[in-house]
């Protein structure tokens, strides 16, 4: 007998320590490669969307300018005259260009052997220029190509795509997050009612459940973002008049109020699907036995509801939410996309491209100001859906150390893939 | 299983009618009703009042309204109750406000089979593409050919059916000098003309099945580990049956159960999917007529398709379940 009850004992002896958190860490890290990839695409979408007013090289919504040297002057002139001699240029009437700080707008151009002779109109301080001046032209820049300034290059509107595309991931990020936070909240709350209460109240719940989950996603965003989003409509004149929310460029979002009702129709969807789903947990939660004891002791509904039933349900909401919020950025890019969320100049990745002309012009060549948005929008699933899986491999023992991480994956990934 | 068919389309009937009075509140909420949206700024009051008159927007919008003149319930005197009429009996179901106000049902009579078929062979696509992988990556866990197809599985997850789109043209056009035909001519149904049937659906549907095919690939990979676990397959081991009779014969056939599920769950994707691919790649369907539809305000257009979505929708859940107990014995439904 003492010998089989020492047995065990010497086992845990032989057992290696435990190594410590941050080597655990560094090993679970090695165990899922593809995970660690997600946490950083992840983890790159947070810090380009909150720091994104930091990090941009331009204003997004700014035209860029270039400052360019078109010419020299081939005599010199001096504080009053108004007639240059000008030397491989191509001036036209009405160009504004610098001499050194003087501003100069062409009247009249005669071709001559050299260049041009032009008649201009001097500056409001004129001053004299000697020959081989440089003439300076402050020019927009549009489809300039990828290069060491613009690194994703600029689009058709001469505007700059990297800090675009790093303002997208803001407009993404809070509407995700706007999206989620709503939605997750307002369907616990009906999910909780409607499975503790039952009866009638579950059923009204539970039918109007079942009338929006009859539309397919796409469809019914795209009606309620119809509905809510006109330009009389009763919501977007309570944002607007009766919510602090300010009407425009807020936090460097132009059209803030538009992106807010894009993220409201979202969470709107997203509260449907939470509804149904905290329901039925709560169906099995309000069957413990603390339930009827909390009941016995005399507690109010609402008590046992808040005390006793939210609780549990915590972890299921968040990470509902946590699965949930790619699906919402999807979301959002797709009718931006369709031309029926964020409006155009916000820089959202959808609508940058669902761009008519950037889309006509990328079939010319020009196909930065399209890929690298879509690119940025891809990598964020990607990054989502990678983390999920390894998430799903941790969490689940069953799976852990088999290797079978992508199996129950009509779960997260699968609902993203699903709902749009 | 009859009685079970029979209370399933029961429950449906409540569940259409909220469907529609949900539509059709939501596209009447909008402030203007649908001649001013149409007509816009430009129009006069006369004109406004013909156009209301013509599409008898001067009846009360709901059946049940506190009105002087008219008794409680008035079935026939209502926008809603004449929609839905017009809907059951006459199988209208109404007209555009466009210019020249094309029949809906005219224009689903065209659109349809487009429609339908981009979303057939989106299945067979995704069918293709989903459970063969799925399969070979289960027979063979843990090996490079198990590791590739998961990362392509993921892959295909993540990018959104538009940006792929999007690439494949502008790539099929830089690199090949290849555009799909859709773009000059106009549909060309299988029978007229195989061949540019083909080349008009082969990449739209591909795009569209991709997402599909991810979420297949993974279902059926997980769902044959599963299955490979049963004893009743180690008996087919032990009974020394080739390999592929195991997966083929015994173990495929229990695996695809969830699969059948899944698809019918995807049709909801399919129909958004649709309305997305349609209008990248210039597909007369009715998605592309819905985005239309909603763009222009057009809404009785919008609010009838919303509703036949719904009720596509609905009934393909419900012939899913019904597949499901009859492809699984062992489910029953009381």
């Amino acid at each position: 007998m003492a010998r089989e009850i020492a047995l065990p004992l010497e086992l845990e002896e032989e057992q290696p320590e435990r190594p410590r958190r941050p080597r655990r860490l560094l090993q679970t890290a090695r165990r899922h490669p593809l995970g660690v990839f997600g946490l950083v695409c992840v983890g790159l979408l947070f810090f380009c969307g909150i720091f994104a007013d930091l990090l941009v090289p331009y204003d997004p919504i700014a035209t860029i300018r270039e400052t360019r040297t078109f010419g020299t002057l081939v005599e010199a002139v001096d504080a009053t005259d108004d007639r240059l001699s000008v030397a491989d240029s191509q001036v036209e009437i009405g160009t504004n260009f610098n001499i050194e700080n003087e501003r100069i707008t062409v009247l009249t151009v005669n071709p001559s052997s050299e260049g041009a002779t032009v008649l201009v109109q001097r500056g409001s301080s004129p001053t004299a220029h000697p020959a081989g001046s440089v003439l300076q032209l402050e020019t927009a820049i549009p489809l300039e190509s990828p290069s060491f300034k613009h690194p994703f290059g600029t689009d058709h509107n001469a505007k700059d795509v990297l800090s675009r595309v790093i303002f997208g991931a803001r407009i993404s990020l809070l509407i995700g997050i706007v999206a989620i936070s709503t939605g997750v909240t307002a369907g616990a709350i009906l999910g909780v009612i409607s499975g503790y209460f039952g009866k009638i109240i579950d059923t009204i719940i539970q039918r109007g459940v079942d009338i929006l989950l009859a539309f397919p996603a796409v469809v019914l965003l795209l009606a309620i973002i119809t509905v809510i989003g006109d330009e009389d409509s009763a919501v977007r004149k309570f944002l607007s008049n009766s919510t602090p929310l300010p009407d425009r460029d807020f936090i460097g979002i132009p059209n803030f109020i538009d992106v807010f009702i894009v993220a409201l129709a979202i969470g709107l969807a997203v509260a449907v699907f939470t509804t149904r789903v905290v329901r039925g947990a709560v169906l099995s939660i309000k069957e413990n036995v603390y339930v009827d004891a909390a009941r016995a002791m005399g507690a109010s509904d609402a008590r046992i509801m808040m005390r006793h039933i939210f609780p549990n349900v915590i972890a299921l909401v968040v990470i509902l939410g946590s699965v949930l919020l790619p699906v919402a950025i999807l979301a959002e890019a797709t009718i931006s996309f369709l031309g029926i969320g964020v409006p155009i100049p916000t820089p959202s990745w959808g609508a940058d491209l669902s761009d008519e002309k950037s889309r006509s012009l990328m079939l010319e060549g020009y196909w930065w100001p399209v890929f690298f948005p879509g690119f940025a929008l891809s990598l964020v699933v990607l990054g989502f859906n990678m983390l999920g899986d390894a998430f799903r491999d941790l969490s689940d023992p069953r799976l852990r150390g088999s290797g079978l991480g992508g199996g129950g994956g009509s779960g997260g990934g699968g609902g993203g893939g699903g709902a749009i | 299983m009859r009685d079970y068919i029979i209370r399933r389309l029961l429950i449906l009937i409540p569940v259409m009618i909220g469907v529609s009075l949900l539509t059709f509140s939501l596209f009447n909420i909008i402030p203007g009703d649908a001649c001013v949206l149409r007509l816009g700024f430009g129009s006069t009051p006369e004109t406004l009042a013909d156009c209301r008159e013509q599409h008898g927007l001067n009846d009360p919008l709901f059946p049940i309204s506190i009105n002087s003149d008219l008794p409680l319930i008035h079935l026939g005197n209502s926008q809603y109750g004449d929609w839905l009429t017009d809907i059951i009996v006459h199988q209208d179901l109404g007209q555009s406000l466009a210019e020249g106000g094309a029949e809906v049902s005219t224009e689903l009579q065209r659109r349809l089979p487009i429609t339908v078929e981009l979303m057939i062979v989106t299945i067979i696509f995704a069918l293709l593409l989903g459970i063969i992988p799925g399969m070979v990556s289960a027979i063979r866990p843990n090996t490079p050919l198990d590791w590739a197809t998961r990362i392509v599985s993921v892959l295909w997850l993540s990018i959104p059916s538009f940006y792929l789109a999007i690439l494949m043209i502008t790539f099929g056009l830089l690199w090949f000098g290849w555009t799909p035909p859709q773009f000059g001519t106009g549909y060309v149904p299988i029978y007229e003309d195989p061949w540019i049937n083909i080349q008009q659906f082969f990449f739209p549907a591909l795009v569209l099945s991709v997402g599909i095919a991810a979420v297949i690939m993974r279902l059926t990979r997980s769902a044959m580990l599963e299955v490979l676990r049963n004893d009743y397959i180690r008996t087919a081991w032990s009974k020394g049956l080739r390999e592929r009779t195991v997966v083929w014969r015994h173990a495929l056939k229990n695996a695809l159960i969830p699969v059948v599920t899944l698809i019918g769950l995807q049709i909801g994707a399919l129909i958004g999917g649709a309305v997305i691919i349609e209008s990248v790649y210039n597909l007369n369907g009715v998605g592309k007529y819905t985005l239309e539809a909603i763009i222009r305000r057009d809404l009785f257009v919008v609010q009838s398709l919303t509703l036949m979505f719904a009720a596509v929708y609905v009934l393909s859940n419900l012939m899913v379940d019904v597949a499901y107990a009859w492809l699984d014995p062992r489910i029953h439904y009381n």
